[in-house]
């Protein structure tokens, strides 16, 4: 049994993955999604001088109505599952679980912490040091990292596709087409703004994207700056939320769930919330140092984190990594809502203008440029 | 150029044509103002006149003074409906929602009043034509209140005693003033608006009494 339990061991393996597994779903993935079915309208009530959900309680405790989201909860349960008639009754019942699951895999290439150092807990942290036995804080640790993301957040278009199709509704089939012209435009430009990222890094890993970023200047923002911002407006236009929400078009055709009722409905709701969270997450590892907070606070925690009592000192520092890397998804998060509800949306037709003849160019030029400069870069040092 | 039309020219600058600082700008305004609101809520301090929100079931926006609301049935002075069954309201109704059966009124002098007044509220469009058509202003909108939501539809559709339970006696004269009324406006002495015209109606004379008492 203790066997079972000694580093490098399938079985040490199987727990270590699926203990990783279970804190990245349920214990941060599902409760943030949730939260910001709340924070949304929360805070789009506060930019707008409303007050916004504040009711929802249990029993006396309030908390500004941070409950919403489980009273939504309960009512989308309790809701009449409604299946049209003449609906792919196959399809309709899965076309939310193919859109929410996908924001659910890609989190596994995500970096969120520093990595434990199993076997000498009680010395060392996993930051700076190597680690004779690192248990690194990233549930699958690919070397094809970001074309695993592309490959899985692409899938997502079939959720919208099939959900419009499957309802046989006109309104949901435009919406579905919407949505499925829109994702494969910004997928073309998500991918060459990602190149510039890669040509800097040299690895599509995103924990070694991460652990080359530990100082605030070596941020690929900082080398990237227009990279991210094309992969900024690229995401949201995969995330199909305002500026880019042709696909819901809400005064005109409701989308591409327009027949659905209940917790079905509620999928496709987390599932756009999921989306969002994760898109973060990946934005956070390639452009804003994943977990990495600059060597000074880094460092500074690395020096100081004691032993308490049954918590070695290694586990404590990997925890407060990941609670400053929440920090940094939730800013991020709160900022993608922002955008939100200060932007109008586009017309279809400016849409696809702006997808394939502004951004699409501009990232092109992107990709050249910075080929150019780290050839320029690299003949100079040699 | 065809008359009429004016030309709106496209933002042209390179600000707006770049978006990125259009939305910079944009967002610093939401910005701003979910800060202001964000540290006002945490500390309490946000006045009630900041917020545009109506907390409806606590407190109630008061309507304006011509709201048309639910109907209501004007009553005489003895408590009778003043209504007499002319049929106007249904007639000019683009809705159909109201139906009326008529029957002899008892006393004699009115000839009918309605035994059976029933708007169907769920059907209403809200437009006042009723309560524009009617000649003895017996049907009114101006009770302030909003169709209430109700769990059946049947119960969506009010009688003649609920429409009456919310009436009250009116000031206007039931049956009019009578036929004569221009003559009557007429012949009360008044000034001229100038030297040469001469007043509106007939001239002065003899005209029939009016018992304006009339009940």
């Amino acid at each position: 049994m203790s066997e079972f339990f000694s580093y490098g061991h399938p079985g040490f393996a199987a727990v270590e993955a699926i203990a990783k597994i279970l804190f990245m779903v349920l214990g941060f993935l599902m409760p943030l999604a949730s939260i910001l079915t709340w924070m949304e309208r929360r805070e789009s009530a506060m930019m707008q001088d409303r007050l916004g959900p504040n009711r929802a309680n249990i029993g006396p405790i309030k908390a500004w109505g941070i409950t919403h989201f489980l009273a939504d909860a309960l009512k989308f349960i309790f809701k009449e599952d409604y299946v049209p008639g003449k609906a792919h009754k196959f399809l309709f019942m899965w076309a939310p679980i193919m859109a929410m699951a996908p924001a659910l895999i890609v989190a596994a290439i995500i970096p969120f912490g520093a990595p434990l150092c199993w076997g000498e807990m009680r010395e060392t942290v996993g930051y700076g040091t190597a680690c004779a036995q690192p248990v690194g804080l990233q549930i699958a640790q690919l070397n094809v990292g970001l074309l695993f993301y592309f490959a899985i957040s692409s899938l997502s278009v079939y959720g919208a596709t099939l959900a419009g199709w499957a309802s046989h509704n006109k309104w949901a089939m435009m919406g579905g087409l919407r949505a499925s012209s829109q994702m494969m435009s910004y997928e073309v430009t998500m991918g060459l703004a990602v190149l510039g990222a890669f040509l800097v890094f040299g690895t599509l890993e995103p924990g070694a994207i991460v652990s080359q970023q530990e100082s605030i200047t070596s941020w690929g923002i900082i080398y990237q700056p227009l990279g991210f911002i094309l992969f900024l407006t690229a995401a949201i236009a995969e995330t199909k939320r305002t500026p880019f929400d042709i696909p819901e078009g809400e005064p005109e055709i409701i989308g591409y769930f327009v027949e659905y009722s209940g917790m079905r409905f509620g999928l496709f709701f987390l599932g756009e919330f999921l989306e969002i969270v994760t898109s973060s997450a990946i934005m956070i590892s390639l452009f804003f140092g994943g977990w990495h907070w600059g060597t000074h606070i880094d460092g500074f925690l690395a020096a100081h984190t004691p032993n308490i009592w049954i918590f070695p000192k290694s586990l404590i520092f990997s925890v407060l990594t990941i609670v400053l890397w929440s920090i940094k998804i939730v800013v991020f998060c709160m900022f993608q809502l922002m955008i939100r509800w200060s932007l109008p949306r586009f017309r279809s037709d400016q849409l696809m203008r702006l997808g394939w003849q502004r951004l699409l160019p501009i990232s092109i030029a992107n990709v050249v440029v910075t080929a150019l400069l780290i050839l320029l870069v690299q003949s100079w040092n040699h | 150029m065809a008359v009429g039309v004016k030309v709106v020219n496209r933002p042209g600058s390179l600000s707006q044509q770049l978006f990125v600082p259009a939305i910079a700008e944009g967002l610093g305004v939401t910005f701003r103002h979910f800060m202001k609101n964000f540290f006002l809520n945490v500390t309490g301090q946000r006045k009630k006149s900041d917020i545009a929100t109506i907390e409806y079931p606590e407190e109630k926006k008061q309507y304006p003074e011509r709201f048309r609301g639910l109907h209501r049935l004007m009553l005489r002075e003895d408590g009778q409906v003043r209504c007499v069954a002319c049929m106007m309201c249904p007639t000019v109704c683009p809705a159909h929602c109201i139906t009326i059966v008529a029957e002899e009124a008892p006393d004699g002098k009115i000839e009918k009043r309605p035994k059976i007044f029933e708007i169907d509220e769920l059907r209403c469009v809200v437009c006042g034509l009723c309560a524009e058509a009617c000649p003895c202003d017996a049907i009114r909108m101006d009770s302030g209140e909003h169709a209430h939501p109700t769990y059946r539809r049947v119960d969506g559709i009010l009688d003649k005693e609920e429409l009456m339970s919310r009436g009250t006696a009116s000031a206007a004269v039931q049956g009019g003033v009578g036929a004569f009324w221009r003559e009557k406006v007429a012949s009360k002495p008044q000034t001229p608006p100038s030297g040469d015209v001469a007043p509106l109606g007939p001239p002065p004379g003899p005209t029939p009494a009016i018992d304006l008492n009339r009940k």
